[in-house]
Protein backbone atom coordinates (compact mmCIF):
# COMPACT_ATOMS: atom_id res chain seq x y z
CA UNK A 1 0.00 0.00 0.00
CA UNK A 2 1.13 3.29 -1.08
CA UNK A 3 1.79 5.71 2.05
CA UNK A 4 2.05 9.17 2.25
CA UNK A 5 4.88 9.69 4.67
CA UNK A 6 7.45 12.58 4.09
CA UNK A 7 6.59 15.63 5.73
CA UNK A 8 6.65 17.66 1.93
CA UNK A 9 3.36 15.55 0.78
CA UNK A 10 1.44 16.01 4.11
CA UNK A 11 2.13 19.45 3.68
CA UNK A 12 0.99 19.76 0.10
CA UNK A 13 -2.81 17.84 1.25
CA UNK A 14 -2.51 20.60 4.06
CA UNK A 15 -2.07 18.26 7.15
CA UNK A 16 0.42 20.28 8.82
CA UNK A 17 0.47 23.97 7.68
CA UNK A 18 1.01 24.87 11.53
CA UNK A 19 4.31 26.91 12.43
CA UNK A 20 5.32 25.81 15.79
CA UNK A 21 7.31 28.52 17.83
CA UNK A 22 9.21 28.43 21.06
CA UNK A 23 8.93 25.04 23.10
CA UNK A 24 6.53 23.19 21.06
CA UNK A 25 7.80 20.18 19.26
CA UNK A 26 6.29 18.42 16.13
CA UNK A 27 7.23 14.68 15.06
CA UNK A 28 6.40 13.30 12.19
CA UNK A 29 4.71 9.59 11.98
CA UNK A 30 6.40 7.46 10.01
CA UNK A 31 3.92 5.44 8.91
CA UNK A 32 6.65 2.32 7.80
CA UNK A 33 7.72 2.49 11.75
CA UNK A 34 4.08 2.19 12.88
CA UNK A 35 3.51 -0.39 10.38
CA UNK A 36 6.12 -2.76 11.78
CA UNK A 37 5.69 -2.05 15.43
CA UNK A 38 5.20 -4.67 18.08
CA UNK A 39 4.90 -4.44 21.69
CA UNK A 40 7.90 -6.78 23.35
CA UNK A 41 5.54 -8.64 25.25
CA UNK A 42 3.25 -9.58 22.59
CA UNK A 43 2.29 -12.89 21.79
CA UNK A 44 4.01 -14.63 18.80
CA UNK A 45 0.69 -15.63 17.03
CA UNK A 46 0.48 -17.77 13.53
CA UNK A 47 -2.11 -15.87 11.03
CA UNK A 48 -2.66 -19.82 10.13
CA UNK A 49 -3.83 -21.57 13.34
CA UNK A 50 -7.54 -20.50 13.67
CA UNK A 51 -9.15 -20.00 17.10
CA UNK A 52 -13.39 -19.93 17.62
CA UNK A 53 -15.36 -18.42 20.00
CA UNK A 54 -19.16 -18.42 20.53
CA UNK A 55 -19.65 -16.15 22.86
CA UNK A 56 -23.62 -17.09 23.48
CA UNK A 57 -23.70 -17.66 27.27
CA UNK A 58 -20.46 -15.08 28.06
CA UNK A 59 -20.59 -11.86 29.53
CA UNK A 60 -17.77 -9.09 28.04
CA UNK A 61 -15.06 -9.45 30.59
CA UNK A 62 -14.89 -13.87 29.55
CA UNK A 63 -15.17 -12.59 25.81
CA UNK A 64 -11.50 -10.35 26.16
CA UNK A 65 -10.26 -12.52 28.18
CA UNK A 66 -11.16 -15.71 26.02
CA UNK A 67 -9.58 -13.44 23.01
CA UNK A 68 -6.43 -13.16 24.69
CA UNK A 69 -6.29 -16.55 26.24
CA UNK A 70 -6.47 -17.38 22.09
CA UNK A 71 -3.51 -15.74 21.21
CA UNK A 72 -0.99 -16.96 23.97
CA UNK A 73 -2.20 -20.28 22.66
CA UNK A 74 -0.39 -18.60 19.17
CA UNK A 75 -3.77 -18.42 16.98
CA UNK A 76 -3.72 -15.53 14.80
CA UNK A 77 -6.66 -15.60 13.27
CA UNK A 78 -10.27 -15.82 15.65
CA UNK A 79 -13.46 -16.36 14.53
CA UNK A 80 -15.47 -14.74 16.66
CA UNK A 81 -19.61 -15.69 16.31
CA UNK A 82 -23.05 -14.17 18.43
CA UNK A 83 -21.41 -11.19 20.48
CA UNK A 84 -25.30 -10.26 20.41
CA UNK A 85 -24.46 -6.55 20.89
CA UNK A 86 -22.65 -6.85 24.33
CA UNK A 87 -21.02 -3.72 24.96
CA UNK A 88 -16.57 -3.17 25.37
CA UNK A 89 -16.13 -6.49 23.37
CA UNK A 90 -12.56 -6.90 21.47
CA UNK A 91 -11.31 -4.58 23.41
CA UNK A 92 -7.65 -3.40 23.94
CA UNK A 93 -6.25 -5.86 21.63
CA UNK A 94 -2.45 -4.70 21.57
CA UNK A 95 -1.53 -7.74 18.90
CA UNK A 96 -1.19 -8.48 15.32
CA UNK A 97 -4.44 -10.35 15.23
CA UNK A 98 -7.04 -10.93 12.69
CA UNK A 99 -10.21 -10.96 13.86
CA UNK A 100 -13.29 -12.31 12.43
CA UNK A 101 -17.29 -11.00 13.99
CA UNK A 102 -19.95 -12.65 12.45
CA UNK A 103 -22.75 -10.37 14.22
CA UNK A 104 -23.08 -6.95 15.50
CA UNK A 105 -21.34 -5.27 18.53
CA UNK A 106 -22.46 -2.76 21.51
CA UNK A 107 -21.02 0.42 22.85
CA UNK A 108 -17.20 0.48 22.69
CA UNK A 109 -16.57 -2.66 20.48
CA UNK A 110 -12.88 -2.75 19.42
CA UNK A 111 -11.68 0.17 21.72
CA UNK A 112 -8.42 0.52 22.85
CA UNK A 113 -6.87 -1.16 20.23
CA UNK A 114 -3.23 -1.06 18.44
CA UNK A 115 -2.33 -3.54 15.58
CA UNK A 116 -5.45 -5.86 14.84
CA UNK A 117 -7.29 -6.14 11.47
CA UNK A 118 -10.99 -6.91 12.49
CA UNK A 119 -13.80 -7.67 9.62
CA UNK A 120 -17.33 -7.45 11.78
CA UNK A 121 -20.44 -8.71 9.73
CA UNK A 122 -23.55 -6.90 11.19
CA UNK A 123 -23.27 -3.04 13.00
CA UNK A 124 -21.87 -1.42 16.09
CA UNK A 125 -23.08 0.71 18.44
CA UNK A 126 -21.75 4.29 20.21
CA UNK A 127 -18.25 4.71 20.21
CA UNK A 128 -16.83 2.15 18.17
CA UNK A 129 -12.60 2.08 17.82
CA UNK A 130 -12.44 4.63 20.48
CA UNK A 131 -8.64 5.75 20.94
CA UNK A 132 -7.52 3.07 18.30
CA UNK A 133 -4.16 3.43 17.43
CA UNK A 134 -3.46 1.38 14.92
CA UNK A 135 -4.96 -1.80 12.62
CA UNK A 136 -8.21 -2.16 10.54
CA UNK A 137 -12.01 -2.48 11.55
CA UNK A 138 -14.16 -2.50 8.46
CA UNK A 139 -17.93 -2.59 9.15
CA UNK A 140 -20.67 -4.32 7.53
CA UNK A 141 -23.35 -2.70 8.10
CA UNK A 142 -24.39 0.63 10.49
CA UNK A 143 -23.01 2.12 13.07
CA UNK A 144 -23.96 4.92 16.18
CA UNK A 145 -22.88 8.26 17.28
CA UNK A 146 -19.04 9.03 18.30
CA UNK A 147 -17.78 6.55 15.47
CA UNK A 148 -13.96 6.31 16.04
CA UNK A 149 -13.65 8.67 18.68
CA UNK A 150 -9.96 10.32 19.29
CA UNK A 151 -8.56 7.57 17.01
CA UNK A 152 -4.79 7.74 16.74
CA UNK A 153 -4.47 5.76 13.88
CA UNK A 154 -5.15 2.71 11.86
CA UNK A 155 -8.30 2.99 9.52
CA UNK A 156 -11.83 2.78 10.85
CA UNK A 157 -14.52 1.75 7.96
CA UNK A 158 -18.22 1.78 7.97
CA UNK A 159 -20.02 0.92 4.81
CA UNK A 160 -22.98 1.88 6.06
CA UNK A 161 -24.48 5.03 8.05
CA UNK A 162 -23.14 6.42 11.14
CA UNK A 163 -24.74 8.60 13.97
CA UNK A 164 -23.50 11.96 15.13
CA UNK A 165 -20.17 13.36 15.97
CA UNK A 166 -18.24 10.91 13.99
CA UNK A 167 -14.85 11.33 14.82
CA UNK A 168 -14.87 13.67 17.59
CA UNK A 169 -11.11 14.26 18.80
CA UNK A 170 -9.56 12.38 15.86
CA UNK A 171 -6.23 12.73 16.34
CA UNK A 172 -4.64 10.73 13.78
CA UNK A 173 -5.82 7.63 11.16
CA UNK A 174 -8.33 7.64 8.64
CA UNK A 175 -12.03 7.39 9.07
CA UNK A 176 -14.41 5.90 6.22
CA UNK A 177 -17.63 6.24 6.15
CA UNK A 178 -19.91 4.62 2.98
CA UNK A 179 -23.21 6.05 4.06
CA UNK A 180 -24.39 9.16 5.55
CA UNK A 181 -23.00 10.98 8.70
CA UNK A 182 -24.78 12.74 11.69
CA UNK A 183 -24.20 16.05 13.05
CA UNK A 184 -21.00 16.94 14.52
CA UNK A 185 -18.80 15.08 12.78
CA UNK A 186 -15.32 15.99 12.79
CA UNK A 187 -16.23 18.01 16.09
CA UNK A 188 -12.57 19.32 17.47
CA UNK A 189 -10.72 16.82 15.29
CA UNK A 190 -6.54 17.72 15.24
CA UNK A 191 -5.59 15.05 12.45
CA UNK A 192 -5.74 12.68 10.31
CA UNK A 193 -8.72 11.79 7.49
CA UNK A 194 -12.02 11.57 6.76
CA UNK A 195 -13.62 10.17 3.91
CA UNK A 196 -17.70 10.68 3.92
CA UNK A 197 -19.13 8.75 0.51
CA UNK A 198 -22.67 10.48 1.59
CA UNK A 199 -24.21 13.01 2.96
CA UNK A 200 -22.98 15.39 6.38
CA UNK A 201 -24.89 16.52 8.70
CA UNK A 202 -25.10 20.04 9.83
CA UNK A 203 -21.76 21.41 11.67
CA UNK A 204 -19.42 20.02 9.98
CA UNK A 205 -16.30 19.82 11.09
CA UNK A 206 -17.28 22.29 14.24
CA UNK A 207 -13.93 23.61 15.86
CA UNK A 208 -11.21 21.54 14.16
CA UNK A 209 -7.90 22.53 14.85
CA UNK A 210 -6.29 20.61 11.86
CA UNK A 211 -6.73 17.87 9.59
CA UNK A 212 -8.98 17.04 6.24
CA UNK A 213 -12.61 15.96 5.64
CA UNK A 214 -13.85 14.60 2.15
CA UNK A 215 -17.55 14.44 1.55
CA UNK A 216 -18.98 12.77 -1.49
CA UNK A 217 -22.61 14.16 -0.66
CA UNK A 218 -24.18 17.13 0.53
CA UNK A 219 -23.24 19.02 3.28
CA UNK A 220 -25.89 19.77 5.35
CA UNK A 221 -23.75 22.82 7.22
CA UNK A 222 -19.93 24.01 8.38
CA UNK A 223 -19.18 24.14 11.83
CA UNK A 224 -17.42 27.11 13.20
CA UNK A 225 -13.84 27.77 11.38
CA UNK A 226 -14.29 24.57 9.30
CA UNK A 227 -13.76 25.61 5.89
CA UNK A 228 -13.98 24.34 1.92
CA UNK A 229 -10.09 23.98 0.28
CA UNK A 230 -9.27 22.92 -2.94
CA UNK A 231 -8.82 18.91 -4.14
CA UNK A 232 -5.34 18.52 -5.74
CA UNK A 233 -4.05 15.88 -7.38
CA UNK A 234 -2.41 14.44 -4.60
CA UNK A 235 -5.73 14.18 -2.73
CA UNK A 236 -7.42 12.21 -5.48
CA UNK A 237 -4.31 9.97 -5.90
CA UNK A 238 -4.43 9.41 -1.79
CA UNK A 239 -8.80 9.02 -2.00
CA UNK A 240 -8.76 6.48 -5.12
CA UNK A 241 -5.88 4.44 -3.11
CA UNK A 242 -7.78 4.30 0.15
CA UNK A 243 -11.10 3.51 -1.45
CA UNK A 244 -9.93 1.23 -3.76
CA UNK A 245 -8.25 -0.53 -0.81
CA UNK A 246 -11.80 -1.40 0.74
CA UNK A 247 -13.37 -2.05 -2.52
CA UNK A 248 -15.41 1.31 -2.19
CA UNK A 249 -16.68 4.18 -4.38
CA UNK A 250 -18.05 7.43 -4.26
CA UNK A 251 -21.28 7.83 -5.88
CA UNK A 252 -20.03 11.21 -7.75
CA UNK A 253 -16.80 10.58 -8.77
CA UNK A 254 -13.60 11.69 -6.61
CA UNK A 255 -13.07 15.01 -8.64
CA UNK A 256 -16.47 15.96 -7.34
CA UNK A 257 -15.81 15.30 -3.73
CA UNK A 258 -15.89 18.23 -1.11
CA UNK A 259 -12.67 18.99 0.77
CA UNK A 260 -12.90 20.52 4.63
CA UNK A 261 -10.11 21.87 6.58
CA UNK A 262 -9.28 23.78 9.69
CA UNK A 263 -10.01 27.91 8.96
CA UNK A 264 -7.35 28.01 11.91
CA UNK A 265 -8.82 31.75 12.66
CA UNK A 266 -9.43 29.76 16.42
CA UNK A 267 -5.53 28.53 16.14
CA UNK A 268 -3.98 29.48 19.24
CA UNK A 269 -7.58 30.71 20.72
CA UNK A 270 -6.01 30.81 24.16
CA UNK A 271 -3.82 33.76 23.16
CA UNK A 272 -6.67 35.97 22.01
CA UNK A 273 -7.91 38.82 24.00
CA UNK A 274 -11.83 37.83 24.83
CA UNK A 275 -12.65 41.18 22.09
CA UNK A 276 -10.52 38.92 19.84
CA UNK A 277 -12.31 35.66 19.96
CA UNK A 278 -15.68 37.25 19.46
CA UNK A 279 -14.65 38.53 16.15
CA UNK A 280 -13.19 35.28 15.20
CA UNK A 281 -16.58 33.26 15.97
CA UNK B 1 -28.70 8.03 32.24
CA UNK B 2 -31.99 6.21 31.81
CA UNK B 3 -33.35 3.97 29.06
CA UNK B 4 -36.10 3.86 26.88
CA UNK B 5 -37.39 1.44 24.99
CA UNK B 6 -40.64 0.83 22.71
CA UNK B 7 -41.96 -1.88 20.63
CA UNK B 8 -45.22 -1.74 18.24
CA UNK B 9 -47.07 -4.96 16.42
CA UNK B 10 -48.55 -4.18 13.40
CA UNK B 11 -50.28 -7.66 12.52
CA UNK B 12 -53.71 -7.96 13.91
CA UNK B 13 -54.24 -9.88 17.43
CA UNK B 14 -50.83 -8.18 18.92
CA UNK B 15 -48.72 -10.09 20.98
CA UNK B 16 -47.31 -10.69 24.79
CA UNK B 17 -45.75 -7.17 25.01
CA UNK B 18 -45.51 -7.44 28.36
CA UNK B 19 -42.94 -10.05 28.32
CA UNK B 20 -41.16 -8.60 25.20
CA UNK B 21 -40.91 -5.28 27.08
CA UNK B 22 -40.13 -7.15 30.56
CA UNK B 23 -37.12 -8.36 28.65
CA UNK B 24 -36.26 -5.22 26.44
CA UNK B 25 -36.12 -3.06 29.97
CA UNK B 26 -34.11 -5.98 31.76
CA UNK B 27 -31.76 -5.59 29.33
CA UNK B 28 -31.12 -1.49 30.01
CA UNK B 29 -31.08 -1.93 33.59
CA UNK B 30 -27.78 -0.81 33.50
CA UNK B 31 -28.67 2.34 32.61
CA UNK B 32 -31.17 2.56 35.33
CA UNK B 33 -31.98 0.76 38.15
CA UNK B 34 -33.86 3.07 40.31
CA UNK B 35 -37.30 2.56 39.10
CA UNK B 36 -39.37 0.85 36.04
CA UNK B 37 -42.23 1.87 34.32
CA UNK B 38 -44.24 0.65 31.40
CA UNK B 39 -47.51 1.87 29.32
CA UNK B 40 -48.83 -1.20 27.73
CA UNK B 41 -51.57 -1.03 25.17
CA UNK B 42 -54.36 -3.89 25.28
CA UNK B 43 -57.06 -4.24 23.15
CA UNK B 44 -59.45 -1.33 23.93
CA UNK B 45 -62.16 -1.33 26.06
CA UNK B 46 -65.27 0.76 26.18
CA UNK B 47 -64.94 1.35 29.60
CA UNK B 48 -61.92 3.90 31.30
CA UNK B 49 -58.74 1.94 32.70
CA UNK B 50 -57.92 4.04 35.61
CA UNK B 51 -54.58 3.53 37.63
CA UNK B 52 -54.68 5.28 40.74
CA UNK B 53 -51.98 5.12 43.27
CA UNK B 54 -52.47 5.75 47.04
CA UNK B 55 -49.26 6.85 48.07
CA UNK B 56 -45.56 6.76 47.76
CA UNK B 57 -43.99 3.00 48.17
CA UNK B 58 -41.78 4.37 50.92
CA UNK B 59 -44.58 6.12 53.06
CA UNK B 60 -46.19 2.37 53.00
CA UNK B 61 -44.03 1.07 55.01
CA UNK B 62 -43.49 3.76 57.84
CA UNK B 63 -45.83 5.69 60.04
CA UNK B 64 -48.77 5.25 61.85
CA UNK B 65 -51.75 3.15 60.93
CA UNK B 66 -50.58 2.84 57.41
CA UNK B 67 -52.95 0.47 56.55
CA UNK B 68 -56.10 2.25 57.50
CA UNK B 69 -55.15 5.23 56.33
CA UNK B 70 -54.66 3.38 52.43
CA UNK B 71 -58.08 2.23 53.12
CA UNK B 72 -59.48 5.41 54.03
CA UNK B 73 -58.09 7.03 50.76
CA UNK B 74 -59.46 3.85 48.58
CA UNK B 75 -62.93 4.76 50.55
CA UNK B 76 -62.79 8.15 49.49
CA UNK B 77 -61.66 7.92 45.79
CA UNK B 78 -64.54 5.57 45.39
CA UNK B 79 -67.00 7.48 47.13
CA UNK B 80 -65.57 10.72 44.79
CA UNK B 81 -66.55 8.58 41.72
CA UNK B 82 -70.24 7.54 42.34
CA UNK B 83 -70.45 11.03 43.09
CA UNK B 84 -69.88 12.32 39.94
CA UNK B 85 -71.81 9.56 38.55
CA UNK B 86 -68.96 7.39 37.43
CA UNK B 87 -69.81 3.62 37.02
CA UNK B 88 -67.44 1.28 38.45
CA UNK B 89 -67.63 -2.08 37.29
CA UNK B 90 -63.95 -3.62 38.39
CA UNK B 91 -61.59 -2.42 40.78
CA UNK B 92 -58.23 -4.23 41.80
CA UNK B 93 -55.72 -3.87 44.18
CA UNK B 94 -52.34 -4.58 42.61
CA UNK B 95 -50.59 -3.74 45.97
CA UNK B 96 -51.48 -1.93 49.19
CA UNK B 97 -50.90 1.04 47.57
CA UNK B 98 -51.71 0.83 43.38
CA UNK B 99 -55.65 0.32 42.55
CA UNK B 100 -56.80 -0.17 38.64
CA UNK B 101 -60.35 0.68 37.96
CA UNK B 102 -62.38 -0.23 35.03
CA UNK B 103 -64.88 2.67 35.14
CA UNK B 104 -68.08 3.99 32.84
CA UNK B 105 -68.35 7.62 32.76
CA UNK B 106 -70.63 10.28 30.63
CA UNK B 107 -69.32 13.56 32.32
CA UNK B 108 -65.96 15.65 31.78
CA UNK B 109 -62.83 13.56 32.30
CA UNK B 110 -60.92 15.96 33.51
CA UNK B 111 -63.21 16.98 36.21
CA UNK B 112 -63.92 13.45 37.47
CA UNK B 113 -59.05 13.18 37.79
CA UNK B 114 -58.76 16.45 39.45
CA UNK B 115 -61.81 15.79 42.23
CA UNK B 116 -59.98 12.42 42.71
CA UNK B 117 -56.21 13.92 42.82
CA UNK B 118 -57.89 16.21 45.41
CA UNK B 119 -57.71 13.55 48.06
CA UNK B 120 -54.22 14.02 49.79
CA UNK B 121 -51.91 11.59 48.73
CA UNK B 122 -53.54 10.50 45.87
CA UNK B 123 -52.28 10.61 42.15
CA UNK B 124 -54.09 9.53 38.87
CA UNK B 125 -51.13 7.44 36.98
CA UNK B 126 -53.34 6.64 33.75
CA UNK B 127 -56.85 7.15 32.02
CA UNK B 128 -57.34 5.60 28.60
CA UNK B 129 -59.64 2.71 27.07
CA UNK B 130 -56.21 0.78 26.36
CA UNK B 131 -53.52 1.98 28.49
CA UNK B 132 -52.20 0.68 31.10
CA UNK B 133 -49.73 2.71 33.00
CA UNK B 134 -47.61 0.80 35.41
CA UNK B 135 -44.57 2.27 37.66
CA UNK B 136 -42.67 1.35 40.55
CA UNK B 137 -39.38 1.21 42.14
CA UNK B 138 -36.57 -1.57 41.46
CA UNK B 139 -36.19 -3.00 38.01
CA UNK B 140 -38.08 -4.59 35.22
CA UNK B 141 -37.80 -8.26 36.84
CA UNK B 142 -39.40 -7.23 40.15
CA UNK B 143 -41.42 -4.88 38.78
CA UNK B 144 -43.29 -7.46 36.37
CA UNK B 145 -43.71 -9.57 38.96
CA UNK B 146 -45.05 -7.31 41.64
CA UNK B 147 -47.99 -6.25 38.73
CA UNK B 148 -47.90 -9.51 37.11
CA UNK B 149 -46.91 -7.93 33.73
CA UNK B 150 -45.59 -11.15 31.80
CA UNK B 151 -48.86 -12.00 30.73
CA UNK B 152 -50.12 -9.25 28.70
CA UNK B 153 -51.01 -9.37 25.64
CA UNK B 154 -51.41 -6.20 23.40
CA UNK B 155 -50.32 -4.20 20.10
CA UNK B 156 -47.78 -1.61 21.21
CA UNK B 157 -45.59 0.00 24.46
CA UNK B 158 -42.98 1.60 25.84
CA UNK B 159 -40.75 1.51 29.07
CA UNK B 160 -38.43 3.29 30.92
CA UNK B 161 -35.39 2.15 33.27
CA UNK B 162 -34.46 5.22 35.57
CA UNK B 163 -31.04 6.72 37.16
CA UNK B 164 -32.67 9.17 39.18
CA UNK B 165 -30.20 12.56 37.95
CA UNK B 166 -32.40 15.70 38.90
CA UNK B 167 -35.36 14.35 40.86
CA UNK B 168 -36.56 11.70 43.41
CA UNK B 169 -36.60 7.82 44.02
CA UNK B 170 -40.20 7.87 44.10
CA UNK B 171 -43.18 6.73 41.91
CA UNK B 172 -44.68 9.65 41.06
CA UNK B 173 -40.99 10.49 39.23
CA UNK B 174 -41.02 7.69 37.64
CA UNK B 175 -41.87 7.08 33.64
CA UNK B 176 -43.96 6.66 32.06
CA UNK B 177 -46.26 9.53 32.88
CA UNK B 178 -49.53 9.81 31.05
CA UNK B 179 -50.17 13.64 29.23
CA UNK B 180 -52.71 14.31 31.95
CA UNK B 181 -55.69 14.63 30.89
CA UNK B 182 -55.65 12.69 27.32
CA UNK B 183 -56.82 9.47 27.32
CA UNK B 184 -54.22 7.01 26.25
CA UNK B 185 -51.52 9.44 25.97
CA UNK B 186 -47.99 8.36 27.61
CA UNK B 187 -44.49 9.46 27.47
CA UNK B 188 -40.90 8.51 28.42
CA UNK B 189 -37.90 10.29 28.28
CA UNK B 190 -34.13 9.77 28.32
CA UNK B 191 -32.10 12.98 28.79
CA UNK B 192 -32.48 16.65 30.56
CA UNK B 193 -34.32 19.91 29.49
CA UNK B 194 -32.63 23.03 30.79
CA UNK B 195 -35.22 25.32 30.46
CA UNK B 196 -37.60 23.26 32.98
CA UNK B 197 -38.73 26.23 34.88
CA UNK B 198 -39.60 28.72 31.88
CA UNK B 199 -41.55 26.08 30.11
CA UNK B 200 -43.21 24.78 33.60
CA UNK B 201 -44.54 27.90 34.43
CA UNK B 202 -45.61 28.87 31.34
CA UNK B 203 -47.99 25.57 30.82
CA UNK B 204 -48.53 26.16 34.54
CA UNK B 205 -49.62 29.58 34.02
CA UNK B 206 -52.49 27.88 31.58
CA UNK B 207 -53.56 25.33 33.95
CA UNK B 208 -51.26 22.48 33.25
CA UNK B 209 -51.06 20.28 36.46
CA UNK B 210 -47.41 19.07 37.33
CA UNK B 211 -47.21 16.14 39.86
CA UNK B 212 -43.70 15.93 40.73
CA UNK B 213 -40.76 18.10 40.03
CA UNK B 214 -38.94 15.55 37.13
CA UNK B 215 -38.32 17.67 33.95
CA UNK B 216 -39.52 14.48 32.06
CA UNK B 217 -42.72 15.32 33.32
CA UNK B 218 -42.71 18.38 31.04
CA UNK B 219 -42.95 16.69 28.15
CA UNK B 220 -45.99 14.91 28.57
CA UNK B 221 -47.25 17.92 29.83
CA UNK B 222 -46.19 19.82 26.66
CA UNK B 223 -47.25 17.56 24.05
CA UNK B 224 -51.10 17.63 25.85
CA UNK B 225 -50.55 21.14 25.58
CA UNK B 226 -50.17 21.04 21.86
CA UNK B 227 -52.63 18.18 21.19
CA UNK B 228 -55.25 20.63 23.29
CA UNK B 229 -54.55 23.63 21.23
CA UNK B 230 -55.19 21.55 17.87
CA UNK B 231 -51.96 19.97 16.99
CA UNK B 232 -51.25 16.39 15.80
CA UNK B 233 -48.88 14.24 17.24
CA UNK B 234 -46.36 14.54 14.98
CA UNK B 235 -47.13 18.16 15.05
CA UNK B 236 -46.61 18.49 18.44
CA UNK B 237 -43.27 16.27 18.28
CA UNK B 238 -41.63 18.43 15.74
CA UNK B 239 -42.34 22.06 17.54
CA UNK B 240 -40.91 20.18 20.47
CA UNK B 241 -37.60 20.00 19.04
CA UNK B 242 -37.63 23.81 18.62
CA UNK B 243 -39.38 24.69 21.76
CA UNK B 244 -37.23 21.79 24.51
CA UNK B 245 -33.71 23.00 24.97
CA UNK B 246 -31.45 19.90 26.38
CA UNK B 247 -30.33 17.22 25.18
CA UNK B 248 -32.97 14.09 25.36
CA UNK B 249 -34.66 11.24 22.98
CA UNK B 250 -38.57 10.60 24.03
CA UNK B 251 -41.20 8.63 23.25
CA UNK B 252 -45.13 9.09 23.13
CA UNK B 253 -47.61 6.36 22.25
CA UNK B 254 -51.28 6.74 21.89
CA UNK B 255 -53.75 4.68 21.64
CA UNK B 256 -53.01 3.53 17.89
CA UNK B 257 -49.71 5.01 17.28
CA UNK B 258 -46.22 5.45 18.05
CA UNK B 259 -43.36 8.16 18.05
CA UNK B 260 -39.71 9.28 18.95
CA UNK B 261 -38.57 12.78 18.52
CA UNK B 262 -34.00 13.09 19.21
CA UNK B 263 -32.97 16.60 19.88
CA UNK B 264 -30.63 18.75 17.88
CA UNK B 265 -27.78 17.58 19.69
CA UNK B 266 -28.17 14.10 19.15
CA UNK B 267 -26.58 13.28 22.17
CA UNK B 268 -29.11 10.52 23.66
CA UNK B 269 -28.56 7.59 21.90
CA UNK B 270 -31.81 5.68 20.05
CA UNK B 271 -31.38 2.72 17.95
CA UNK B 272 -34.26 1.36 15.71
CA UNK B 273 -35.26 -1.91 14.28
CA UNK B 274 -38.10 -1.92 11.33
CA UNK B 275 -39.76 -4.62 9.72
CA UNK B 276 -43.29 -4.81 8.04
CA UNK B 277 -45.03 -5.75 10.92
CA UNK B 278 -42.65 -5.30 14.11
CA UNK B 279 -40.77 -2.20 15.09
CA UNK B 280 -38.55 -2.17 18.27
CA UNK B 281 -36.48 0.48 19.78
CA UNK B 282 -34.62 1.34 22.01
CA UNK B 283 -31.67 3.15 23.63
CA UNK B 284 -29.49 0.43 22.96
CA UNK B 285 -29.76 -2.58 20.81
CA UNK B 286 -28.78 -5.16 23.38
CA UNK B 287 -31.98 -4.01 24.42
CA UNK B 288 -33.42 -5.42 21.40
CA UNK B 289 -31.65 -8.30 20.70
CA UNK B 290 -33.38 -9.90 24.10
CA UNK B 291 -36.22 -10.23 21.71
CA UNK B 292 -34.50 -12.07 19.15
CA UNK B 293 -32.36 -14.72 19.07
CA UNK B 294 -30.79 -13.84 15.96
CA UNK B 295 -29.18 -11.29 14.23
CA UNK B 296 -30.96 -8.30 13.06
CA UNK B 297 -30.69 -4.98 10.85
CA UNK B 298 -30.57 -1.65 12.97
CA UNK B 299 -29.82 2.20 12.37
CA UNK B 300 -29.64 5.47 14.70
CA UNK B 301 -31.90 8.24 13.95
CA UNK B 302 -30.41 11.46 13.50
CA UNK B 303 -30.42 14.89 15.11
CA UNK B 304 -33.93 16.78 14.69
CA UNK B 305 -35.83 13.51 13.59
CA UNK B 306 -39.01 12.85 14.60
CA UNK B 307 -40.82 9.36 13.76
CA UNK B 308 -44.25 8.41 14.03
CA UNK B 309 -45.34 4.89 13.10
CA UNK B 310 -48.74 4.17 13.00
CA UNK B 311 -50.54 0.90 14.48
Amino acid sequence: MATVSTSGQSHDMGLHTEKLTNRTQQRFFDAGESANFTYAWAPEVDTNKVGTLDCEGMDPTAINIRIRELMDEGCGTINLSNPGSMHALCVGILNRLQLNVTGSLGYFGCGLIDGPNVNISGRVGWSCGENMMAGTIVIEKNAGSTFGAAIRGGDLVCRGDVGSRTGIDQKGGTIIVGGKTGAFTGFMMQRGRMIILGDAGMNLGDSMYDGTIYVGGKIEGLGVDAIPADLNDLDRKWLKSKLDLYGMETPNGIDNMQKIVAGKQLWNYDNLEPSEKKLVL
Amino acid sequence: MCGIAGLIHKKAGGANIGKEMTDMLQALKHRGPDSTGYALYGSPISNYIVRINLAEQADTKKGFDVANQLQSRSDQVDARMVELGAKVSKKENQTSYALRYELSFDGDLKNLIDYVEDIEGVEVMSCGNGLELIKDLGDAAVVSAQYDINSFQGSHAIGHTRMATESDVDIRSAHPYWAYPFADVSVVHNGQLTNYWTNRRALERLGNRFNSNCDSELIAVYIANRISDGDDLETAMRRSIEDLDGVFTYLVATSDSLGMAKDVMAAKPMVIYESDDFIALASEEVSIRSIFDHEIDTFDPYEGEVRVWQL
